[in-house]
């Protein structure tokens, strides 16, 4: 029968501090080997999905509306000028945003979208902004999103900054980014100018650098697998927005655009490759 | 009338890989919409796959297959011009078939 | 690229109409297990399939993520050196519904399949392979989920 006498009661204390001891050093040594691992686990992961990209499904559906004639005037968007000339899709997406003169701005992909659907389908533009995403119009935009930005799958960014417009929107961009605000006193730079970072799971590009600007810029629109839907750039922007307690902004600001130019100036060079697969 | 397949046909030696994406929102029944409510149950109960019109493969799916459903599957003893038909059913009595044909 | 939408469609009725006889065979002869896809849990479902408890064996083969970063799409797959392989029971242990998928494989396929599964949390992936002969066996691997997939 045991008695707890005094050698006893040392071997006890000291064998539960080694216990401690051991089970903290190896649920270190876990998480180091978690750290390397993960990644390539992740990196499984995303291939797998890779290979037949649900996003596929919805490029099918945007560029079954962008030939569809559709809205008021019970036109098809093959006349949209994108940037490179009436109905050219193809390449116009690395060359966005930019400034067009017939609206006199300078537009990223979904605002001139807008522009299209309003001036030769007819469509309401105040009605498309006061819209959630992925609800009526909005839903059909990043359809049509994930199809012109296939139809430049591979080809490399060349955002222009020819125009003043370009420049300033350029310089706003990144005045933005940097911009501090909101409750938690967050700008897009608090998350998005290092390497290597990391929410949970979802790695943060370095959005100031030309690889960082490239992947995220590259690879949005995207097939969102939580959601199961497209999301945008806008859409992706929003969602920052609210993540960074600011509030919600106004669909197609000069303000997003502004942001969008930043990024995609920034990508020059960088090869796209959306629509993207998603968290 | 439901969205098309994507049928992708890889042939080597006389295997064939098919890959199908298939679109389909495939509500599992678990899920609770923005008002709080289930969305009621929607999703592929039945696929099967002809190869020249004969049954080569197929299948019974549940709610635990994901949206947008991706299924590859390999077919043996192929050759060019074998015509392939892949066809679901859900269980509101959709029905879709796509076609590809072996290259 | 415009193919003839009407002529496609059309005979895409025609086609549909035609399989739509064979899959009435089917149902006939493998009729939708609907208390397959009830039951809630693994040894209730080979009650329901009728199967006897499967020999665990290492000649099935899967091929699963690690780590999925979303339990919504998981891409897993299931092959085997069993020559004689009938049909694949595909099951994710702890979703509410385990049953996932059965397939019915015929000798103008290989054993090797493979689909994308909703995963509810941190779950085996259980692949039931049951022969011509009647014997069945498996084989499970663990998929950590960091996000779930039936609600999110």
């Amino acid at each position: 029968m045991f008695s707890f006498n005094t050698p006893f009661k040392f071997v006890l204390k000291h064998l539960g501090a080694a216990l401690l001891y051991a089970y903290a050093w190896s649920a270190f040594a876990q998480a180091q080997q978690l750290g390397v691992s993960t990644d390539a686990a992740l990196a499984q992961y995303r291939s797998m999905l890779q290979d037949a990209n649900p996003a596929d499904l919805y490029v099918a559906k945007g560029q079954a509306l962008w030939t569809k004639a559709r809205g008021p005037k019970a036109q098809s968007l093959e006349s949209c000028d994108l940037g490179l000339g009436p109905g050219v899709v193809k390449g116009a997406w690395v060359q966005m945003p930019r400034y067009f003169n017939d609206t006199r701005r300078v537009q990223d992909l979904e605002s001139r979208l807008v522009t299209c659907m309003e001036a030769i389908q007819g469509f309401n533009t105040q009605e498309i902004i006061a819209q959630d995403f992925s609800k009526g119009e909005r839903a059909n935009i990043a359809l049509l999103a994930a199809y012109v930005s296939s139809e430049s799958q591979g080809m490399t960014f060349k955002v222009p900054q020819e125009h003043a417009l370009e420049r300033e929107m350029y310089a706003s961009g990144q005045e933005l980014f940097y911009m501090r605000g909101g409750t938690h006193d967050f700008s897009c730079a608090s998350c998005h100018t290092q390497d290597g970072r990391r929410i949970r799971l979802q790695d943060l590009p370095n959005l100031s650098t030309s690889a960082g600007a490239g992947f995220a810029f590259g690879t949005w629109p995207a097939y969102r697998v939580s959601m199961g839907s497209i999301w945008t750039m806008q859409q992706r922007l929003a969602d920052c927005f609210r993540q960074q307690r600011f509030p919600k902004p106004k669909y197609v600001s000069p303000a997003t655009v502004a942001l969008s130019v930043f990024m995609g100036v920034n990508a020059s060079g960088q090869v796209a490759d959306a629509p993207g697969l998603k968290r | 009338m439901s969205d098309p397949m994507r049928i992708r046909l890889q042939s080597a030696g006389g295997l064939t890989t098919v890959k199908v994406l298939m679109s389909h929102e495939m509500e599992s029944g678990q899920r609770k919409d923005e008002d709080g409510k289930i969305v009621p149950i929607w999703n592929i109960q039945d696929v099967f796959a002809t190869l020249n019109g004969r049954v080569v493969m197929s299948s019974e799916w549940g709610g635990g297959v994901s949206k947008n459903p991706f299924l590859q599957f390999v077919l043996k003893g192929t050759k060019p011009g074998d015509k392939l038909s892949i066809t679901w059913r859900d269980n509101k009595g959709d029905t879709r078939t796509d076609e590809a044909v072996v290259s | 690229m415009r193919t003839g939408r009407r002529e496609v469609l059309k005979k895409g009725a025609l086609v549909a109409g035609l399989l739509m006889q064979s899959l009435g065979y089917l149902r006939s002869a493998n009729a939708y297990q609907q208390n397959a896809f009830d039951a809630k849990s693994v040894l209730d479902l080979y009650k329901s399939l009728g199967l006897s408890v499967p020999v665990e064996s290492k000649q099935i083969t899967l091929t699963t993520p690690e780590i999925a970063e979303n339990g919504a799409v998981v891409q897993v797959a299931a092959n085997t050196t069993y020559n004689n392989i009938k049909r694949w029971i595909f099951m994710v242990e702890k979703n509410p519904v385990p049953l996932v998928a059965i397939f019915n494989l015929t000798e103008d396929v290989t054993p090797a399949v493979t689909l994308r599964c909703k995963f509810a949390q941190t779950s085996d992936f259980l692949a039931v392979a049951q022969l011509n002969d009647g014997k069945v066996f498996f084989a499970r691997k663990e998929v950590k989920v960091t996000l779930g997939g039936c609600g999110g």
